[in-house]
């Protein structure tokens, strides 16, 4: 054979195609294609290739336990702050202290565990989902891990220096600005901010290019399972809204460390800028957070229901408008500063209209179990449906605070308190640990206990009312939130000591269920691919599922392929397994379009998240450190992009373009 | 429960529109509650039994039908609120009882303004209202943002520093209520009240006349050496106490100190015992408010509370 | 030998782990000192003699001035707390607000006429100076004079750029304290 005639064979198998009858589908071949691409895709053992690790489903993992991490913390400084408020006049904490906790509180379980943590069942979830075998630049996804770690470690590390920031999770101007935020505390906030925005920015790139390049052939725009759907819309809502946050913070920063005047009245700057900006990026947040619990939801519904959701498409176009219209709505967290009446009115009018596409989806979701095929009422299932009740309330509440003459009244008292984390927790916590419930086989390969989850649950769904239900009453009578203590003739100290013990009781259950975890790690029963019956494309593969997630890789016809296998197209072959290679797609109609060659594990992105958290925390202390400390990010990113690398994986796959017919035949 | 800085029992008009406009909601949404969860209960019920014949079809006819009924309630509570924000307006009136409050970190400012400056009242972290009569409090800050909510008259309104917000608000039944900073304004947040006495015009006429005046001359010997100490100590350094020497006001004006009810900005009750503590130790009660460890002998001390105490 | 061998090995951590904890330790109580909120206590040097001389004449060898730090001095908190009340006392009308000089000195730059040791800064503010310096003592806190000296030393750049203030929320007149730097102080008038 001549030398062209072994390239065009070896370009001919190469060549990816819809495949029924081929010597590499047999059971033998098969066999060999999985060793081959064990080996490929194998990272090594050590140290070392743990830290170089660019595996999704790895990265997931860790961002998911860092996240849980962070929330244990966070919920230890909310239980502290419970103990001092379940007294009238208590000292057991100072209001120094007090005031550092609550900051650091809101501060960790806004960013370091809601949007984490969603984004985290993303990253783990989506690529199996659509069938990819890897998540879109996986060294780029490393290093938005490392870099949400460190910025983590750095929060927690200036916590325990007395450091912590003490404004608040908004950090008003000019109370956190350079005049009242007297040394470091409020930059700790800010810096805290741009790690988690860098590492969230990234994060939604890599899941919108996941979605929108890798989806495997057949799974066009209308079949993507509702979960890839709501990351893909949060994907952009974190494009759009955190833009907004880093400008605000960089100007923070600016102002306190070399004297800018953004938020400075006096030299044509505004306080009321602050609040514009931050609530512009805060309040798309909470969507952000709440839309990937909506999208676990659908899924588990439509697996209990044994049936799809009601109305695919108008689950969609709800989730979409939500996302728009959340971006005008950040006024009515300003309904107190003194606005013209008729700009309340238009964002009076937004807010309450926000309602109306959640109701929807909460609508066909009742349809969905109306008309279920024999529901099964699951651990999951029970975490999802709590939705119903308790969430509801935080989205009645919500329609409260949009009405301006009410929100005047009962804005920044636990009122509020009590609407945000019926919001946050019972709209995103809750499906959140359904979720983890859920996914927990495909994720460990073992079930977790059916009878330590239900008691888990109850415990919390108990406990969570009992905390937070009382606050709304608390608010109505006039308690203002964010005080270190009360005094004993407000006659506040009843609710406040119930709320404290429920808080207690939410601790036992999050033990419960972390016990749950840690049992059924060990000895949980053993999870085939698909334990719940569920349809989409994750439960394919084995649990857990092999590095390289498929082989081969699965084609689909509907948006619910595992129940209708009658349909579904032959596997695809000619990917090679010699090489980290994921075939790229069309956008709307997942046609095959080429192949492209992963990078493999690579220490860069740790050293990047390195160098950059230096430069980071440096910067927040001396502006040299932005000139200086620029100079090994940029060594570290040299390194990354050095060329040698591209230059192996050229010679084995370079990125191949296909023809429409050639992908067809 | 005092109620006494509580949303749902209000004491002024404007505090009962929010009132109304509250139980108005919360009645709709009790109702959507309830509905949405006697809905999802028959769902499970009827989804476990796998009885329901209804195909999509129907069934996105009813979402169709639940959605378009959320929207017109959603527009009916957007009408009655948008309504009542207009009608809150009505009490702006010219003859207005005008008075300017200043947060500072962690105290309130009090000056009833007059349109001779000479007249003008000032006091601190106390307001009297005439009961009946509208009211505009311009509001002002010299630090930080902080808000002021009086929930048994009025919603809140910002205090921010480098602008001029009103609060517009009426009480229209006599009694003394409670307000709070409603804004984190830092450390001692917590512990930054006022109080509101809403009395009858004429008695509110006598107490404004009583606090226009000077304050009253010591009338016992000990209270004269309180007052040497309060001169020419560390107190005349941030306080007011006009007739005196003390002129000082980046500190609450004490000039009629003995008649308010409470001290440190609503934090303790204005006796004997709570004010000679305050004075020993301020940042023991309210650690890092700004009144610093005076450092006066017992003597001394005892001194200025009598003094204090005869400036009624 | 192999059992020196083994013990160096663990040795080798062992005093690296020590190291490690007395770094913690370290940035722990620097950490602590910059944002140590102390209201209440006075600083122990509060109490002590603040010697400026004003006689030539003294017994034996002429005494040594003992340097005393402010107790503010490396903390950001009390730092920023005597730059509210440099504006709270009104020293800005005589000094100027930034420290510029008006009737008053200048606090801004390098000439320090009554010392700029912290105890002399103290003594000048707490004892007064001729020609028109008023005597604090007594009326300010000796709490808040330290603060007020802390302060006062962050306006000529004598406090570590991360501890003193940024500018204030009023219009600009200049850099703020955490922008100046550090002069080399001379004391030009009274020993």
């Amino acid at each position: 054979m001549t030398p062209g005639e072994t390239k065009r064979r070896r370009d001919d198998e190469r060549r990816p195609r819809l495949a029924d009858h081929d010597a590499r589908l047999t059971v033998e071949g098969l066999e060999r294609e999985r060793r081959a691409l064990e080996k490929t895709w194998w990272n090594g053992r050590g140290l070392v290739a743990w830290l170089s690790d660019t595996d999704h489903k790895a990265i997931g993992r860790r961002y998911i336990v860092t996240a849980f991490g962070f929330f244990t913390l966070g919920g230890v400084l909310a239980a502290l702050m419970r103990i001092q408020l379940s007294r009238p006049d208590n000292t057991f904490l100072s209001p120094d202290q007090y005031n550092q906790i609550f900051t650091t509180h809101g501060t960790t379980m806004m960013f370091l565990f809601a949007v984490p943590v969603v984004l985290a069942m993303g990253v783990y979830l989506v690529p199996l989902m659509v069938g990819a075998r890897s998540m879109a630049f996986p060294r780029m996804l490393a290093f938005s891990y490392w870099m949400y770690l460190f910025g983590g470690i750095f929060l927690y590390s200036m916590f325990f220096l007395n450091i912590g920031p003490d404004n608040g999770w908004f950090s008003y101007l000019p109370l956190a600005g350079p005049e009242y935020g007297y040394g470091k505390r409020a930059d700790v906030w800010a810096q805290l901010i741009t790690f988690t925005e860098v590492s969230a920015l990234v994060v939604a790139t890599c899941l919108i290019v996941t979605i929108f390049k890798l989806r495997t052939p057949g799974m066009s725009l209308n079949r993507m399972p509702l979960f890839v759907w709501a990351m893909l819309i949060v994907s952009f809502m974190v494009i759009f809204a955190m833009p907004s946050i880093v400008i605000s913070s960089t100007c923070l920063i600016l102002d306190r460390l070399v004297s800018t005047h953004f938020y400075n009245q006096a030299e044509g700057g505004d306080p009321l800028l602050w609040q514009h900006l931050f609530w512009f990026f805060g309040h798309p947040e909470v969507y952000i957070i709440f839309l990937p619990a909506l999208g676990m939801m659908s899924e588990v519904i439509a697996t209990s229901a044994r049936r799809p959701v009601v109305g695919n498409l108008t689950m969609v176009l709800s989730m979409l408008s939500t996302a728009f219209i959340g971006f005008g709505v950040w006024v009515h967290h300003m309904f107190a500063t003194g606005l013209p009446e008729l700009s309340l009115s238009f964002f009076s009018a937004a807010s309450m209209m926000i309602v109306i596409p959640t109701g929807i989806q909460i609508f066909n979701w009742i349809a969905t179990i109306w008309s279920a095929r024999r529901l099964q009422i699951t651990v999951p299932f029970l975490y999802m449906a709590s939705l119903f009740f308790i969430f509801i309330i935080g989205g009645l509440t919500g329609v409260v605070l949009a009405a301006g003459p009410v929100d005047r009244q009962v804005h920044d008292t636990y009122f509020v308190v009590a609407h945000l984390h019926y919001v946050l927790i019972g709209g995103s916590t809750f499906p959140l640990l359904g979720g983890i419930f859920f996914w927990f086989p495909k994720m460990t390969g073992r079930m977790l206990s059916d009878r330590l989850g239900r008691a888990s649950f109850w415990l919390l769904f108990v406990g969570f009312n009992m905390t937070f239900f009382p606050m709304h009453l608390l608010g109505l009578d006039g308690m203002p939130r964010r005080v270190y203590t009360y005094p004993a003739s407000m006659g506040w100290h009843g609710l406040n000591l119930l709320a404290s013990v429920g808080a207690a009781v939410i601790f036992v259950s999050l033990v419960v269920y972390l016990v749950n975890v840690i049992v059924s790690l060990r000895a949980g029963a053993v999870a085939g691919p698909n334990p719940w019956g569920a349809a989409t494309l994750e439960w394919a593969t084995s649990s857990p599922p092999p590095a390289y997630n498929f082989s081969p890789q699965p084609t689909v016809a509907s948006s619910e392929p595992l129940w209708h296998t009658e349909l579904a197209p032959p596997p695809i072959v000619g990917l090679a397994s010699d090489t980290r290679e994921v075939l790229v797609t069309f956008l709307l109609d997942a046609e095959p379009d080429h192949r492209y060659p992963m990078p493999g594990p690579s220490l860069w992105p740790l050293l990047t998240a390195i160098t950059t958290s230096a430069m980071f925390v440096w910067s927040i202390f001396q502006a040299q450190g932005v000139v200086w400390g620029s100079i090994p990010i940029f060594i570290a990113l040299v390194g990354w992009f050095w060329p040698t690398k591209g230059k192996k994986a050229l010679e084995h796959g370079a990125p191949t373009r296909l023809t429409a017919r050639e992908s067809l035949s | 429960m005092p109620h006494v800085q509580s949303v749902i029992h209000p004491a002024g008009i404007e505090a009962a529109r929010a009132s109304h406009l509250w139980w108005l909601i919360f009645g709709i949404c009790a109702a959507v509650w309830i509905a949405v969860a006697m809905a999802a209960l028959i769902a499970i019920r009827t989804g476990r039994r796998a009885a329901s014949r209804a195909t999509d079809r129907q069934l996105g006819t009813n979402i169709a039908v639940a959605g378009a009924l959320s929207a017109v309630v959603l527009i009916a509570i957007l009408f009655e609120s948008v309504l009542t924000g207009r009608a809150e307006d009505a009490i702006r009136t010219p003859d207005a009882l005008h008075l300017q409050v200043t947060a500072n970190q962690w105290w309130w400012d009090v000056q009833y303004v007059n349109d001779l400056p000479s007249l003008n009242v000032t006091t601190a972290n106390e307001i009297h209202l005439p009961v009946g009569r509208p009211v505009r409090i311009d509001l002002l800050s010299t630090d930080v943002i902080h808000s002021l909510w009086i929930p048994s008259l009025q919603g809140k309104v910002d205090l921010i520093p480098g602008r001029l917000n009103e609060l517009w608000l009426q009480a229209d039944r006599a009694g003394v209520y409670r307000g709070q900073c409603a804004e984190y304004c830092g450390l001692q947040h917590a512990k930054m009240a006022l109080v509101v006495v809403a009395e009858a015009p004429d008695a509110f006429e006598r107490w404004l006349a009583a606090n226009r005046a000077p304050a009253v001359p010591p009338s016992t010997p000990e209270q004269e050496r309180g007052k040497a100490v309060v001169e020419r100590g560390p107190c005349a350094m941030c306080h007011n106490i006009t007739g005196t020497l003390a002129g000082a006001r980046s500190a609450p004006d004490l000039t009629h100190i003995g008649s308010r009810s409470t001290i440190a900005a609503g934090t303790l009750p204005n006796t004997r015992g709570y004010l000679g503590g305050w004075i020993a130790d301020p940042q023991h009660v309210k650690p890092g408010n700004r009144m610093p460890v005076p450092g006066l002998s017992d003597e001394q001390l005892q001194a200025v509370i009598a003094y204090l105490e005869s400036l009624k | 030998m192999p059992r020196t061998t083994r013990t160096r090995r663990i040795k080798g951590p062992r005093t690296t782990r020590t190291l490690l904890v007395l770094v913690a330790a370290l940035a722990l109580l620097a950490g602590c000192e910059r944002e140590a909120r102390r209201y209440q206590e006075l600083p122990a040097a509060a109490n002590r003699e603040t010697a400026v001389r004003v006689g030539q004449l003294e017994p034996g060898a002429p005494q040594q001035n003992a340097s005393v730090r402010s107790p503010y001095q490396d903390n950001a908190w009390g730092i920023g707390e005597g730059k509210r009340l440099y504006g709270a006392y009104n020293c800005a009308p005589c000094h100027g607000a930034n420290g510029g000089g008006a009737i008053g000195p200048p606090l801004m730059d390098e000439k320090w006429i009554y010392g700029s040791q912290p105890d002399q800064i103290f003594a000048t503010i707490s004892q007064g100076r001729p020609d028109g310096m008023p005597s604090f003592g007594g009326h300010i806190p000796a709490q808040q004079i330290w603060q007020l000296v802390a302060y006062v030393q962050s306006m000529a750049g004598q406090v570590a750029p991360t501890n003193a203030a940024g500018r204030n929320d009023d219009q600009a007149t200049g850099p703020p304290e955490s922008r100046r730097s550090p002069l080399v102080p001379v004391q030009t008038g009274h020993r």
